[in-house]
């Protein structure tokens, strides 16, 4: 009986209980529409979620509304990140440029920026161009501040060295200032990447004919439930994917952390 | 020292250091605790230096290497700062300094975050990889066993402002084997004698604090 006590170890009690808790959920939740306790009107049936998932996956639909919204999501993000990047070393590098650009990001940053996005179209059009900036604005604050940040947490005695040593700027900038803020870095743009889910659902609910948000907008207003649930449910899996994806560039960026993490 | 080591500018006085040789740099310091990069390996914090002098990296690693040997971190090259305990971290520290040949060598308290043993092991290993170089070292420490160890002159500094009380000339002969000099009768003699010279210092510092 030796096995059953190995595989029982205490991590794979855990693991077992962290998978079978949402399992008893569903389970539970797919009774009760049987036994007729939901009304289908209001909260489908896991099964029929699946059904409606499967038909729009075959039909295509999922992929065109998914790879949209992800484009945006993605050509956003990059537009706000790189700058908010760069910025915000040069911020905590220097008190001068601290001094000139930390009044306005204190202004600009509680701002909501789904408010912004009626000005936005107006200056932009209807086009992907005001979602795309959207997004942008969405990430970028978050990136720069926490950017600046990283910079300020590095250890004085590390700008000490590389002066004593002789370090010329780029080399302070490539040995000193960017791996030295990495951390925090990667802390924005994952923070980044979650504003840039809800700014973009938000966009599509109102001003696009395309996109997951677009999708739960548009079943919502033919009352399609399952499609609704279906499309908060990708967009769960999406946001868990990314945030994986990213922890996993985090690994291969920073190898001096793997065992911390 | 933060003068000397050029991270600040002196508000009188001037600084002269004579020079041998203009391409070797002037000084390298071994900073106290904390001060290598938690990002790169040992290899790359002890060949830092090196590297922001240009050196390519070929001529780097080879000369950082042979340093580490000399110091018993071989195995350790490709370890992170955090995977190293006090005693090797300051080590690297020291072949970082030590492997851009500098005309001096500056060291500000390098072993006191250490213990004991790993104290008196590293005075051991910096006298064995200095003797021979001829390096003239600058070493601040609130330790006169420290001191006496390792110098050859002490100069015993005043409480603030910081000014020279007096200096003290160090015989011991080398090349030294710095744990028989504990045991020579001068050693104690001379130590009761700074002792007195700091005591004086301590009190008045305290007096000041009051």
């Amino acid at each position: 009986m030796r096995w059953g006590i190995d595989l029982l170890t205490t991590e794979n009690k855990e693991r077992l209980l962290s998978i079978a808790s949402p399992a008893a959920l569903l389970a539970a939740w797919q009774l009760l529409s049987w036994a007729g306790a939901l009304d289908p009107r209001f909260i489908p049936s896991p099964i029929g979620i699946g059904e409606a998932g499967y038909a729009l996956i075959r039909s295509g639909e999922l992929a065109h509304h998914v790879s949209i919204s992800l484009l945006r999501i993605l050509a956003g993000f990059l537009i706000g990140a790189v700058p908010g990047i760069l910025v915000g070393l040069a911020m905590g590098t220097s008190r001068w440029v601290r001094a000139a650009v930390d009044p306005l990001v204190a202004a600009l940053f509680p701002i909501p920026k789904i408010s912004l996005l009626p000005l936005i179209m107006l200056y932009l059009g209807i086009g992907e161009a005001s979602k795309i900036a959207l997004v942008a604005l969405g990430v970028v604050f978050l990136v720069l501040i926490n950017s600046m940040a990283g910079v300020l947490a590095i250890d004085p005695i590390h700008f000490d060295v590389a002066r004593n040593y002789g370090a010329p700027r780029y080399k302070l900038w490539t040995r000193v200032v960017i791996p030295g803020a990495l951390p925090m870095i990667f802390v924005g743009m994952r923070l980044g990447i979650g504003v840039a889910f809800i700014v973009i659902v938000a966009a599509e609910f109102v001003a696009a004919r395309s996109g997951i948000g677009y999708l739960i907008w548009t079943s919502w207003e033919t009352l399609r439930i399952e499609n609704m649930f279906v499309g908060i449910i990708t967009i769960t899996i999406l946001g868990v994917a990314t945030t994986l994806l990213l922890r996993e560039i985090e690994r291969v960026a920073m190898p001096w952390r793997r065992e911390r993490v | 020292m933060r003068i000397l080591a050029g991270l600040e500018t002196q508000t009188s006085g001037t600084v002269e250091i004579a020079r041998a040789d203009p391409t070797r740099p002037l000084n390298s310091m071994v900073f106290q605790d904390h001060s290598l990069f938690p990002w790169l390996t040992v290899l790359d914090n002890a060949a830092f230096g090196l590297e922001m002098r240009g050196v390519p990296r070929a001529e780097r690693r080879e000369r950082t290497r042979s340093l580490l040997d000399a110091v018993g971190l071989t195995r350790f090259c490709d370890h992170y700062p955090h995977q190293l305990s006090g005693g090797m971290k300051q080590r690297v520290s020291l072949v970082r300094a030590f492997v851009t040949d500098p005309e001096v060598l500056l060291m500000d308290e390098p072993f006191a975050a250490l213990d004991a043993q790993n104290r008196v092991l590293l005075q051991d290993e910096l006298v064995r990889i200095w003797e021979g170089s001829g390096k003239t070292v600058v070493y601040i420490t609130h330790s006169i066993d420290e001191a006496l160890v390792l110098g050859d002159r002490i100069i015993v500094m005043t409480s603030s402002p910081g000014q020279l009380k007096e200096m003290i000339p160090v015989d011991f002969p080398r090349p030294r084997n710095i744990f028989q000099i504990r045991a020579r009768p001068e050693f104690g003699a001379v130590s009761a004698r700074i002792w007195n010279i700091l005591e004086l210092e301590v009190m008045k510092a305290r007096e000041g604090q009051r």
